[in-house]
């Protein structure tokens, strides 16, 4: 497999990560050099083994179908870059 | 005070010979004068360490006083604690201050721990040298050319410079032994889902695990006392009875079983790291030790494996970064796209960006098969390797990292050859066993690959791995502490900063 430049701003397209073009060679040739290493998986034979996803093979625990959060939004909002009347504000969407 | 366990302090603590007001002031002004320098915290107030550490006396003046209560800890900048700047050493979360306490942080208040401040950390964790942090490098306390190691090099480095008595870390693929080893501290890195992850900023949630850096294994088992326990909001936390990490320390380790894996002791080891490690493996068979020898087939697939597991859930856990509801915001931005590209552009570093990129593609249309499910079943047969070696022996011990710490700016500008030092530390994670590092020596470093000329006076910490059995702690904690009452290499300090 060989990275190319477009593969390396579609990925950074769908990972909402501005890359300059002036960047974009840099960040090809590193990653090419890292999957360079990913690609020695492939030389073993995984047929026919269990994919493992976690550490410890446990099922999610269920709870009680209740409220356990009370309303904090105007401390959480008191962090945030930009809010009006208690909605977050971000540039228009829908005109 | 400056040489204190955690142990000595609280017994200074309770025979009423120091207040925590002294001794949180006392190390204050070692993080405000020495911590500086090494560049170890990215965040000190005095004023609300102190609030902490009269509020510590107070629960001791009405007999309410546990172990830790009044001593200060210093916490990796990647838990969330109220009221403190919390920026996980991002440009991204630069104006961060956390709303809310993580799980760990609420028992240390519990507790009545004093917050002595917030440690400088790789972005997000992210890389092995501290050299990725918005906030700068910091320097390792023994030898100010060298790295301390990372992610948690700001907490390895605290604790060696005794800039705090004890602290906190994560681990994700060898962020608490790798800095560990390479400051000269022990740390330990608990079983998977024995502290809870709610509070901590996320990484790789997999494989993310807390757990505590001190001077001695018995301090490491005070810390875990408070750590550990189940939490209801970190879906992972495990349901287990509470232990206590200290109960086996005294016990006699005469016939235990140390398996040496064959692949932990092949070409790769600098020779200055063999050489502590082999004398270690000897001073435990003179404890009456029996070593025996186990193999871990695939633990060189652990490497790439861990960089395709790792990126791709960190490339979901970061994309709640965005500059809407908290954190960094890019000044000038057109529509909402532009807006989150520029923030996230701007917000993350070069390393960050690159393992969302990585993350990104490996899980996108048409890759997925040939690499996330590919990785995942890699991650089974390596924890299979370690199911085998477990029915020959109690523990494992090998080396913690390949080389001792290497030279600010020698790796940074070669991300392989970063992954590549945490070749013994990532199998550990992938397969959620609990590992710990301590001190067992001093090597003189080498100037690079294939070259072993001396280059360093002998002043390189060199990390002894102690690898245990799911939920075997106390008894990894039993054998480092047998090691440590017949040896005294935990016991020294940086000369230069006594």
């Amino acid at each position: 497999m060989a990275l190319t430049l477009d593969d390396v701003n579609r990925i950074a397209q769908l990972a909402r990560i501005e890359v300059a073009p002036d960047e974009a060679g840099e960040v090809l040739n590193r990653m090419t050099g890292i999957f360079r290493l990913i690609e020695e998986m492939q030389a073993v034979d995984t047929t026919g083994v269990e994919p493992m996803s976690h550490a410890q093979d446990v099922t999610l625990r269920l709870r009680v179908d209740g409220v356990t959060e009370h309303d904090q939004h105007q401390l959480f909002q008191s962090i945030a870059p930009q809010v009006e009347d208690g909605l977050y504000l971000v540039p228009r969407v829908i005109e | 005070m400056l040489n204190y366990t955690l142990k000595e302090l609280a017994a200074e603590l309770a025979a009423k010979r120091a207040s925590s007001v002294e001794v949180t002031q006392f190390f204050l002004n070692r993080i405000n004068d020495l911590g500086k320098a090494l560049n170890a915290f990215i965040s000190v107030d005095d004023e609300r360490s102190l609030a902490g550490a009269r509020a510590a006396d107070a629960l001791r003046a009405k007999g309410l006083a546990g172990p830790l209560t009044g001593i200060p800890i210093a916490h990796k900048d990647i838990f969330c604690a109220q009221g403190w700047l919390t920026t996980c050493a991002s440009k991204i979360l630069s104006n961060f201050v956390a709303p809310y306490d993580a799980h760990a942080i609420e028992l240390f208040n519990r507790a009545g721990a004093v917050i002595a401040g917030k440690t400088n950390m790789d972005e997000f964790a992210m890389g092995s040298s501290n050299e990725t942090s918005y906030y700068g490098p910091v320097k390792n306390p023994w030898d100010a050319l060298a790295v301390p190691g990372g992610s948690s090099g700001g907490s390895a480095a605290a604790v060696a410079a005794r800039l705090a008595p004890a602290a906190t870390g994560t681990d994700t693929g060898g962020s608490i032994r790798q800095p560990a080893a390479l400051s000269g501290v022990c740390g330990l890195k608990p079983t998977y889902g024995v502290v809870s992850r709610y509070g901590m900023i996320a990484f790789a949630s997999s494989l993310d695990q807390a757990g505590p850096f001190a001077k001695t294994s018995e301090d490491l088992a005070l810390m875990m006392n408070v750590m550990a326990g189940f939490d209801a909001r970190d879906s992972t936390s495990l349901e287990r009875a509470r232990e206590d990490y200290t109960r086996d320390l005294a016990r006699p380790v005469r016939g235990m079983r140390i398996g040496l894996p064959a692949e932990f002791f092949a070409a790769g080891m600098a020779p200055d790291v063999a050489k502590a490690v082999d004398d270690a493996v000897a001073e435990f068979r003179k404890l009456g030790c029996e070593t025996v020898e186990v193999s871990l087939p695939n633990m060189q697939l652990s490497v790439p494996v861990y960089y395709v597991l790792a990126p791709a859930e960190a490339s979901s856990n970061l994309s709640r970064f965005d500059g809407v509801r908290y954190g960094y915001r890019a000044p000038e931005y057109g529509d909402l796209a532009d807006m989150y590209k520029k923030t996230r552009g701007q917000g993350f570093g070069a390393e960050v960006k690159r393992r969302i990129l990585i993350g990104t593609y490996v899980l996108s249309h048409g890759y997925y098969d040939a690499y996330y499910l590919k990785a995942q079943k890699l991650r089974r047969l390596i924890a299979q390797d370690f199911v085998e070696a477990f029915k020959k022996c109690d523990v494992i011990m090998g080396p913690t990292t390949p080389t001792t710490a290497f030279n600010l700016g020698e790796k940074a500008g070669d991300p392989v050859q970063m992954y590549l030092s945490d070749i013994y530390t990532i199998a550990v994670n992938l397969a959620g066993l609990p590992g710990m590092s301590i001190p067992c020596g001093f090597g003189q470093g080498t100037k690079g690959e294939g070259d072993a000329l001396p280059l360093n006076p002998s002043n390189r910490p060199v990390g002894l791995q102690i690898i245990g059995n799911y939920f075997d702690e106390a008894r990894m904690l039993n054998i480092a502490h047998q090691y440590q009452q017949a040896t005294d290499w935990h016991l020294r300090m940086p000369p230069a900063l006594a």
